[in-house]
């Protein structure tokens, strides 16, 4: 089989599990957990395809999520538009804000934590944006009115929920696949690895990394279209604070940067953990937090390849214990 | 047309809380300078300085400025301990991993904050709190005063270590030429963890001299943490002189943006400068070409 056909399989295998698992689940929490560890590793595969494939390391994909939430909430509220309709619109709006903010930072050459504080700034001046500003509701924020019909995105159970983010969750597993052995993808990597390199043999790295930040943020855009769907709310904080810019990229950092699999790994074993801790240490508030954060640092500490590329890290641990 | 007086106060103002945030982003620029890391636990670690200072004066009754020694020393040696006993052994030399653990050790200590101290907002009261100064047509806060003063002292120090010591040397050469350094016999990571803790002194003093005017909450470093960099961008990553000037600037143009726009959309002015600084002069306002 050839690598695209093993990760396509894999792929298939994947919804197949996931969405099997759903129909025979019953118990509300667990759909429940199910349908937020798919949507935390949405975000995370979003940031992957800048921050692991590309190397720009963005600490304000807020901003893409932010966008598409308020244009999700906004296009139905203001303009009368089908949620479904807005979810394209949503996506599409994100796409725009990555452009802009990555023909500006890209073709100035932006790069390494310049590139992080510059996304960071942006973010929060969306946020300050949408506290200020009138249409966006101020620091109240948005609401959307309850209209339970799979027509309006809006599903009674969270079976429904669970379908969408897991269709989106396998659509960006499809366009990782696709980076991974296409032509796009192999000048991505190139320009990460060796940015003068890869302009040596012809590759334009700013086309290239505007692509993906493009891509990145079209998916981070839904990923908030998700939340406001399932939420019906939306506020300056939750859409642009830097938490969301957090989750997704800690996700995919302790998953594993740049693989196909460890977004999904790193960003359901975090959820994970953070459910556990909240249930054994929510009476204390701030514990949980505490053991979230070691636990951040030991991943750190002693798999530095995140956990897709735990097996190597434990084996050459293991191997340099014996020879030290 | 804004009263003159008023406007003169405004740049008072805001140049007093300028050379506060300037002490903040000092730390933070040698840490970047020396370690090229992003120290995203900062602002924690401000935090934890404060708590500091207020437990001194709760429990011990210890003036905030005569602890000032104290919460230094404490900040220098816990800033040490971080970086040789967590943040070095975990980078494993790639950056991203640096940022991770120090997003980890802010969380962690955000949380240590908020199970000890719950989130009340904490502020002291001292006899000075409340004495202003005349300065002109103006009346500033005289512990503003006092920290501007200290803020500019403390900058003047750190200058002098780096500058005119051997230490200060080693740092200068590890900065520029890690291998060069070390193959001179210098010790790059003992020099690592010194700037670490020289940058986290730095908050000690800063935080000595804020609370008496200020508040502390276990969330009260994040505000610190953007505005800092932002100076720091200013000023050009790694510059002292940057630092101070570019906390100068920043403090006058808060408190103006704030003067002219209100209070939450006064914030926009720092963060406009600062994307335009990154994008037109990287290097910053006061850095030489990289």
């Amino acid at each position: 089989m050839s690598r695209l056909a093993q990760d396509l399989a894999g792929i298939a295998a994947f919804a197949l599990v996931v969405g099997a698992a759903t129909l025979m689940l019953d118990s509300g929490v667990w759909l429940t957990f199910l349908m937020m560890a798919l949507y935390a590793a949405l975000l995370s595969q979003a940031w992957n395809l800048l921050g692991g494939y590309g190397g720009q390391f963005s600490f304000g994909h807020a901003l893409f999520f932010g966008v598409g939430a308020y244009a999700q909430a906004l296009l139905q509220l203001s303009s009368g538009w089908n949620a479904w309709l807005a979810l394209a619109g949503a996506a599409a709006l994100a796409a725009l804000a990555g452009a802009g903010v990555g023909a500006l930072s890209f073709r100035y050459g932006l790069k390494g934590s310049y590139f992080a504080l510059v996304t960071l700034a942006f973010a929060e001046v969306a946020r300050i944006l949408a506290v200020s500003l009138g249409f966006t509701g101020g620091g109240v924020g948005l609401m959307l009115p309850l209209r339970e019909s799979a027509a309006n995105l809006q599903f009674g159970s969270r079976k429904g929920y669970i379908a969408l983010a897991l269709a989106l969750v396998v659509v960006a597993l499809l366009v990782t696949a696709w980076l991974r052995h296409s032509r796009f993808g192999a000048q991505l990597q190139a320009v990460r690895d060796n940015e003068d390199a890869a302009r040596a043999i012809g590759v334009d790295p700013w086309a290239v990394k505007l692509g993906a930040i493009v891509l990145s943020a079209a998916f981070m855009g839904t990923g908030g279209a998700f939340y406001v769907q399932v939420f019906q709310y939306i506020d300056p904080a939750i859409g642009f604070g830097p938490s969301t810019s957090v989750e997704a990229l800690v996700g995919a950092i302790v998953g594993g940067l740049g693989t196909l699999w460890g977004p999904l790994l790193g960003a359901a074993a975090l959820h994970l953990l953070a459910e556990l801790t909240r249930n054994l240490f929510g009476a204390l508030p701030g514990l949980n937090m505490i053991v979230y954060g070691s636990v951040l640092v030991l991943i750190v500490m002693f798999l530095p390849r995140g956990l897709a590329g735990s097996g190597r890290s434990l084996r050459d641990a293991w191997r340099g214990g014996r020879r030290g | 047309m804004l009263d003159p007086a008023i406007l003169f106060a405004s740049v008072l103002n805001g140049l007093t809380t300028g050379a506060v945030y300037a002490l903040v982003a000092l730390g933070l620029t040698l840490i970047y300078g020396v370690l090229h890391i992003i120290n995203f636990a900062h602002g924690a670690s401000l935090m934890v300085a404060l708590y500091a200072v207020w437990l001194l004066h709760a429990r011990a009754g210890i003036d905030p400025y005569l602890a000032l020694p104290l919460v230094v020393a404490a900040m220098f040696a816990l800033g040490y301990a971080l970086q040789r006993l967590i943040v070095n052994r975990a980078s494993h030399g790639k950056d991203e991993n640096i940022l991770l653990v120090t997003l980890g050790l802010a969380i962690v200590l955000e949380n240590v904050a908020l199970l000890a101290f719950k989130s009340d907002t904490r502020t002291i009261d001292t006899p000075y709190t409340l004495a202003t100064v005349a300065i002109g047509p103006a009346f500033i806060a005289l512990p503003k005063l006092i920290a501007f003063g200290g803020a500019l002292a403390a900058a003047a120090l750190l200058w002098v270590i780096v500058a005119r010591t051997d230490l200060g040397r080693a740092i200068r050469a590890v900065a520029k030429e890690k291998q060069g350094a070390r193959l001179c016999g210098i010790d790059v990571d003992h020099v690592y963890a010194m700037s670490f803790g020289i940058g986290l002194a730095c908050l000690g003093a800063a935080a000595c001299f804020l609370l008496p005017a200020y508040y502390v909450n276990p969330q009260v470093g994040a505000g610190f943490v953007l505005v800092a960099f932002t100076i720091v961008v200013l000023g050009g990553m790694g510059s002292f002189a940057g630092a101070l000037l570019g906390g100068l600037l920043i403090g006058v143009v808060e408190s103006l943006g704030g003067l002219w726009l209100g209070e939450s959309l006064g914030q926009i002015g720092i963060f406009m400068i600062f994307i335009v600084v990154l994008l037109f002069r990287p290097q910053g306002l006061f850095g030489a070409r990289a």
